[in-house]
């Protein structure tokens, strides 16, 4: 046994390496030679922790001292003191982790931990991800193993339905019923993971990738097995690279042991998996796009029926799933169906990660039992909204989903409550609105991304949600006329009843809701000619109040563009010709003298 | 290619080694580690400890260490927490006494009397 009295554990996921995690734990690795500490104290890139906002992360146990925003600079002294000296260096301390007496809170109960349960991402940021025996330390492939030498394929499939478990990719289908369509018959099948992870916002996929590969792998082996596929194809984003460079390396790793490949166990079981790099086309999340993609076709939809389970990939019985829903199988075949059954509501059982952003303290990743509030998520979890503004709404779903505004703030979030306050789970993507956000504006930025990843296929989605969006932006600009609500509803319902697929059926969404819950700042916009929350820029008017402008002439200093001009000591003025509306002005003022109407 | 048994033989030695990564209910070892214990040869002790623990393959045991606790003169101080029991003290160690430590007190509940503070004090 190699024995080391402490372990380091350096976030090596995407967030914390973009602001140098590697270079962290290299110096770490450097001093901790320069001391001669290394046979005794262990370093380890572990995956994603969730606490994005506050990385990177390094975590040292046995003391579980939780450091955050730690920089290449801050090395030498934790090694100096905390590991040599076994002084914790409190300055780097995750704050929240800090009782007031200065001792250290354990991290389960930790605000942003306590209410998360862990079961999609139970090894992130715990495991090192290029490291199968660490994977299979905390059970992994075990699941594999009782499969294959103790359950028939039938019983797989029964447990999985027994579970409950919806896909995790958006639409909720229970994977069970999914997996029983391609059961049968002889010949060819293939497993698919669906890692095309492209809602704007959402990163759980990616995480799982990075921080846990082997649980993808293990899960789409079982479900070889329950329909008889021998090969499986991940088809992953290429703007996820270290996701792309671990999952090569688990592949690797899992040929190597045995865990993939010919005769798994010696069982006689062959399954092996190859990736697929997607090329930026949000339109090859969609399952059949996805298919013809992988085909190396064109990636565009085709009409279903022929559902995949029956005629998928090169025509044979196709399954295939979300990463996500995948990392929740070798854990119901470990600790049974009724675990899983037992977390959640009555219809969607388990737990679901959501990707927290936008206007919200802990930017990162949760994972909560379904039937959580969106309040304990967003006031409990996620540290609620900075600088004390107040909530406004959050877009579930992204591009697809709709706005949830405060009134639903207590729903328990599953994937019919969801449906029925008119957005939807989606893949997980969160982003939290707060009052300075212009709901028009968020309708527009969503409806934008959707113009561009339309495949062109169907007229209505190509040609539809462009004129959608032309009417967005003539409402902004001020140019908008009554009867532009009514226009912008009835081209969303054609748009969304004869588009083939669920791009182009969701796409109006954003716009729907906000319509919905914010008519009156459309309304504002058209009639008022106003932006009630300041965003929209053709709409505002920056303005120096001439009572209390004293004539400092600092304004003119920070102007980008020369706009301000006046006499020392007499009010100034602002020329609308040339302001640009950027608010430098604003903040800089010392008398409040300016302002945005 | 693994079979099932090889794969619960990685779990286990595995697992062994990430024990440290939670939070632990077991035994505390802690070695003073500041100026004055380390000037005082506390390093060679929190080795022998160490290579102790890693010998006897003991699971549940973390070694950790700390910093001043204001005795300077009888460092090397070696402090030991077992679940349920009262804190016991060590001081003046040596490699030797702490390799006696693990084999007597860890291993076999026997405090090593003659190493404890009580001894030194007046």
């Amino acid at each position: 046994m190699e024995f080391y009295r402490s372990h380091v554990l350096v976030c090596h996921g995407t967030g914390c390496t973009s602001s140098d995690s590697p270079g962290i734990k290299k110096r770490l690795e450097e001093v901790i030679a320069q001391k001669g500490l290394e046979k005794e104290v262990k370093v380890v890139m572990t995956g994603c922790f969730g606490l994005c906002a506050m990385g990177p992360i390094v975590i040292v146990y046995p003391e579980g001292s939780f450091y955050s925003h730690v920089t290449v600079d801050d090395v030498d002294e934790i090694v100096e003191e905390h590991l040599l000296k076994g002084r914790i260096v409190k300055r780097l301390l995750y704050k929240e982790a800090v009782e007031e007496d200065e001792t250290i809170k354990s991290l389960e109960k930790v605000e942003f931990y306590r209410k998360q349960k862990r079961v999609a991402l139970r090894n992130c940021g715990v495991i090192n991800p290029e490291n199968i025996e660490e994977y299979i330390a905390l059970d992994g492939y075990m699941a594999l193993g009782k499969v294959l030498t103790e359950m028939q394929p039938i019983d797989v499939v029964n447990t999985i339905k027994e579970a409950g478990l919806r896909g995790r990719g958006g639409a909720g289908f229970p994977t069970g019923v999914k997996w029983s369509f391609a059961m049968g018959g002889e010949g060819q099948k293939y497993v698919l993971c669906n890692a095309d992870e492209g809602d704007p916002g959402a990163f759980m996929d990616r995480s799982v990738l990075e921080g846990d590969p082997h649980v993808v792998l293990e899960a789409m082996a079982i479900a070889g097995y329950a329909i008889g596929a021998s090969q499986g194809y991940i088809y992953v984003r290429a703007e996820y690279p270290i996701a792309v460079k671990r999952l090569g390396i688990a592949l690797a790793q899992a040929r190597e042991y045995g865990m993939l490949g010919k005769n798994i166990f010696g069982t006689g079981f062959d399954f092996d998996i190859e990736l697929r790099l997607g090329s930026g086309a949000f339109v090859c999340g969609e399952e059949t796009a996805l298919i013809a993609s992988i085909e190396g076709k064109r990636g565009e939809p085709r009409p279903r029926p022929p559902f995949p389970a029956v005629k998928g990939l090169f025509g044979r019985p196709t399954i295939l799933n979300n990463v996500e829903t995948y990392a929740n199988i070798p854990q119901i075949i470990v600790k049974g169906p009724e675990w899983f059954a037992s977390m959640g509501t009555e219809k969607s059982k388990g737990t679901k990660v959501f990707a927290l952003g936008g206007k919200i303290e802990n930017t990162g990743l949760v994972e909560i039992p379904m039937g959580t509030t969106l309040r304990e998520i967003i006031y409990e979890i996620g540290g609620g909204i900075p600088g004390g503004k107040a909530f406004k709404a959050v877009q579930t779903g992204g591009p697809s989903g709709g706005c949830i505004t405060a009134e639903n703030l207590d729903t328990p979030i599953d994937y019919d409550n969801l449906v029925a306050i008119g957005s939807m789970m989606g893949s997980g993507g969160m982003i939290v609105m707060d009052e300075d956000n212009c709901m028009v504006d968020i309708a527009r930025f969503f409806l934008d991304f959707t113009v561009d990843e339309s495949c062109g296929k169907c007229p209505t989605c190509r040609i539809g949600t462009k004129r959608m969006i032309e009417m967005l932006d003539k409402i902004c600009e001020g140019r908008g006329e009554e009867g532009d609500i009514e226009r912008l509803e009835d081209l969303a319902k054609t748009i969304k009843s004869t588009s083939l697929c669920a791009l182009g059926q969701t796409a109006p969404n954003p716009v729907l809701s906000t319509i919905r819950y914010f008519r009156d700042e459309y309304e504002a916009h058209i009639r008022d000619k106003k932006c009630p929350a300041g965003v929209c820029k053709k709409l505002l008017k920056v303005e120096i109040d001439k009572e209390l402008c004293r004539g400092c002439s600092l304004c003119t200093k920070v102007c980008p563009v020369d706009a301000i001009s006046g006499v020392l000591k007499s009010p100034f003025e602002i020329d609308q010709t040339k302001c640009i509306k950027c608010g430098a002005c604003i903040e800089k003022c010392p008398f409040n003298a300016i302002s945005k109407k | 290619m693994k079979t099932l048994q090889e794969l619960e033989e990685i779990r286990k030695r595995t697992l062994e080694t990430m024990n440290l990564r939670k939070e632990s209910e077991g035994t505390r070892i802690v070695v003073g580690m500041a100026t004055c214990g380390i000037a005082a040869g506390a390093r060679p002790v929190l080795l022998k400890i160490m290579e102790e623990v890693e010998k006897r393959n003991l699971s549940g045991v973390t070694v950790a260490q700390t910093g001043c606790i204001g005795l300077c003169q009888l460092e090397p101080i070696v402090e030991v927490y077992k679940p349920g029991q009262e804190k016991v003290t060590y001081v003046k160690m040596t490699p030797e006494a702490a390799a006696r430590v693990v084999a007597e007190h860890i291993v076999n509940d026997q405090v090593v009397l003659e190493q404890t503070v009580g001894r030194f004090q007046v």
